[in-house]
């Protein structure tokens, strides 16, 4: 129903008839005539192209382990995860040289992960355990890593919008060569925020990436019911910013449009990306998305990126089955231990409640727990009340004031 | 030591950390061309030029939300808010990042950020535009929240804030920018989270900050001339955090005390105060601790009306003196003794 007023990716679904991009396709061809430059060029694309699909497989396993993980209470609070959106993931990191910074959305564990930050910390920042990637302190929703410059997963719709318009400021400021990614949701393009953003970025000719992830739904809401322009990279065009919709379900499209987007930004010309992705669970882990028809839950049994790929591969002879179960080994590997390593982290200390406040120390900075008083029983006023013989006549003291 | 008026001394205090660090840099509506609504930025674009003194469109949440990133990444920008009025449209990047990033995120990334924005009313301005509203970050740890009532704390809160690692919302009053007070040389920051006793005394602790700072100043002053009264003065500074101890330590001594705000009283910054020093001199008081807040309306325009809603000296002299009454002073020969309603 509302489904059908959806953007659907433009290209068809089955693998054999997805454009190749034309460097592999004459790749391939020359391949063939034995020259060994040709062949090590080849060989290279195809390594690429096997890292695409681990990452890819890297990111759905370790989401499913996340979602058995919630299920079992290890994992608290909110549980979005990027299932469906693998090969946005991975042909938008692949295209991010490592000092160029990511701010993303709630949806970010397969981010963090491709970032290269080690998924121990990523899973033991979803327990909530101090060797998370934000010490415990931000959970499932807020992944930050200044080493891997993942600067926040952030749990308010379009709150990083505006962040990352100023850090790229700041790298303008600088004179420096580094690009913000900013990605966001299909429901993100309906906030204030969007608009200021990106009207702000075109203006001072910020180093910026605007990344709408579109999976056609913001939670249960379709993109339909949500925009007027269901066409929502055309937004660019009322900033005069350079936009493009590119098949998300592609990582090689993804990282081609992405690279793009990254020259174009790092040249002081932002630019506004839609990937148009699918969402194959509900909105979080907790979500049983009833709101989708008997028809859409169909179709998305036949809509699985990683599979697709996969097969993409196989026909290609760039993977075979031997190949494709060593990824799989590997990977489940680096994910059971991942959540092993998370089981035995610690918990934060009560003790380091009140450490990060402030970054400066500041004077009369309230460290009380709830029901403590805010003050010591005080002495009483020395003047009334003579007092026995032999009571201890404590005068009344200024001290015991504790803020 | 000159004396200057609190806008010179924000003015001058912007200029020396401009010149003293290359990352303070300024952001906010008419700030450049136009040199600033209420002139703060004055021939700071001509001398600093368009990278360190920024116009941007009117979109408070995506400029408040631009500076907090590029604070992320060590820069110290200092936001105008044309109003504080005006920054409840950048509440979400206020409230919901700034004051998040450093905890949320497990200490790895602070916000050097000042965000300087004029609250009060009196100048007929209406509803909107009239609003004392520091309550809202007052409230929120995470954000530090300074409200200096003199140029000379002007000066040294200002240093203070943009010296310091964390957002800190900088309160200022469209009543002060006029005042005039010594300014000492140099450039000492004062200290955030410390309350200022203004004027030692005996006979009644009196509260404010901001405005209401430089109010109880006069009242004190007046009063010990027109009737002996020797109130102590307690100037807030910092809204957060507060420095309840030396409120609390002061009303120990005077056994009384009178809160002024131009907020509304209701949940207001007094109510804190007053609560404070019940938690930390209840069994020192000789009297009910006494609020004076703004009339809880929407500010009307209508001069008379303004005019009524506003706490004026005269409502804080009788605070005073009904208090004083009921603690039954020997130096109120013209206090009504009225119970307070």
């Amino acid at each position: 129903m509302a489904s059908q007023a959806r953007p659907r990716r433009s290209a068809p679904q089955a693998p054999p008839a997805r454009s190749v991009p034309a460097e592999e396709t004459t790749a391939k061809h020359a391949a063939a005539g034995t020259a060994p430059a040709v062949r090590k060029k080849t060989e290279g694309r195809h390594e690429q192209l096997r890292s695409f699909y681990r990452d890819m497989l890297l990111v759905r396993r370790f989401e499913e382990r996340a979602a058995r993980a919630y299920t079992e209470a290890l994992i608290g609070g909110y549980c979005h995860l990027n299932l469906g959106e693998e090969a946005a993931v991975v042909g938008l990191m692949a295209a991010l040289r490592p000092s160029d910074y990511l701010f993303t959305t709630y949806r970010e564990h397969g981010y963090a992960l491709l970032r290269g930050i080690a998924p121990t910390r990523v899973m033991a920042e979803l327990y909530g355990r101090v060797d998370g990637v934000s010490k415990g302190w931000g959970g499932s929703m807020h992944m930050f890593d200044v080493t891997h410059r993942l600067l926040g997963g952030y749990g308010i719709v379009g709150g990083q919008l505006p962040l990352a318009t100023g850090a790229a400021l700041a790298i303008d400021y600088r004179g420096g060569d580094e690009v913000v990614m900013c990605t966001l949701g299909d429901g993100t393009a309906a906030i204030g925020a969007f608009h200021e953003s990106l009207n702000i970025a075109a203006l001072w000719h910020l180093p910026i990436v605007f990344v709408i992830i579109n999976n056609g739904l913001g939670m249960g809401t379709t993109v339909a019911k949500s925009s007027a322009e269901p066409d929502l990279y055309k937004r660019g065009a009322a900033y005069r910013m350079e936009a493009a919709r590119v098949d998300g379900f592609d990582p090689v499209a993804v990282h081609e449009a992405a690279a793009r987007a990254v020259t174009s930004a790092r040249e002081g010309r932002p630019y506004l990306l839609e990937v148009v992705t699918e969402r194959l669970r509900g909105h979080s882990v907790v979500d049983p998305a009833k709101y989708r028809s008997a028809n859409e839950i169909e179709r998305l049994k036949h809509e699985d990126p990683v599979q697709i790929f996969g097969a993409k591969l196989t026909a290609d002879g760039v993977l075979n089955p031997d190949s494709i179960a060593a990824i799989e080994k590997e990977v489940v590997g680096i994910v059971t231990a991942a959540a092993d390593f998370a089981a035995n982290s610690p918990h934060p200390e009560v003790g380091t409640l009140f450490d990060y406040t402030y970054a400066t120390p500041v004077a009369n900075d309230s460290r009380r727990l709830p029901g403590q008083p805010l003050f010591e029983p005080a002495p009483f006023p020395a003047t009334p009340a003579p007092a026995p013989a032999g009571a201890s006549a404590a005068g009344a003291s200024a001290a015991g004031a504790s803020a | 030591m000159s004396i200057m008026t609190y806008r010179q001394a924000l003015h001058d205090t912007l200029r020396a950390e401009m010149l003293r660090d290359e990352s303070v840099f300024l952001m906010g509506e008419e700030i450049g061309v136009f040199e600033g609504s209420y002139k703060i930025t004055a021939g700071l674009l001509k001398e600093f030029g368009e990278k360190r003194v920024r116009d941007t469109p009117i979109a408070e949440e995506g400029f408040a939300g631009a500076a907090i990133g590029a604070a992320m990444l060590g820069l110290r920008p200092v936001v105008e808010m044309m109003t504080i009025n005006f920054s409840m449209l950048a509440l979400d990047q206020i409230i919901n990042h700034a004051a998040k990033i450093y905890g949320m995120f497990g200490g790895q990334a602070s916000v050097p950020l000042v965000i300087r924005t004029p609250g009060g009313g009196g100048q007929q301005l209406g509803a909107t535009h009239s609003q004392n509203i520091e309550l809202f970050y007052a409230f929120i740890p995470g954000i530090k929240v300074v409200a200096p009532s003199t140029p000379a704390d002007a000066k040294a809160l200002l240093l203070a804030a943009i010296r310091d690692n964390d957002p800190v919302l900088f309160l200022e009053n469209l009543a002060l920018y006029n005042t005039k007070g010594e300014v000492p040389d140099g450039d000492t920051p004062a200290e955030i989270g410390k309350a200022a006793v203004t004027r030692p005394g005996r006979d009644l602790t009196l509260i404010g900050y901001s405005r209401m700072g430089h109010v109880a100043a006069e009242v004190a002053a007046q009063l010990a001339e027109s009737d002996g009264l020797d109130i102590e003065v307690v100037d807030l500074c910092s809204l957060r955090p507060l420095d309840r101890a030396t409120i609390v330590e002061s009303v120990r001594k005077t056994h009384a005390a009178v809160v002024l705000e131009d907020d509304w009283l209701t949940y207001g910054i007094g109510a804190e105060v007053a609560a404070s020093i019940s938690d930390g001199a209840f069994d020192y008081l000789d009297a009910p601790v006494r609020r004076v807040a703004m009339a809880e309306v929407p500010m009307p325009y209508a001069k008379p009306l303004e005019t009524a809603a506003l706490p004026s000296r005269d409502d804080v002299i009788n605070a005073i003196r009904q208090t004083l009454a009921a603690v039954g002073h020997r130096a109120t020969p013209l206090a009504q003794g009225v119970p307070h309603s």
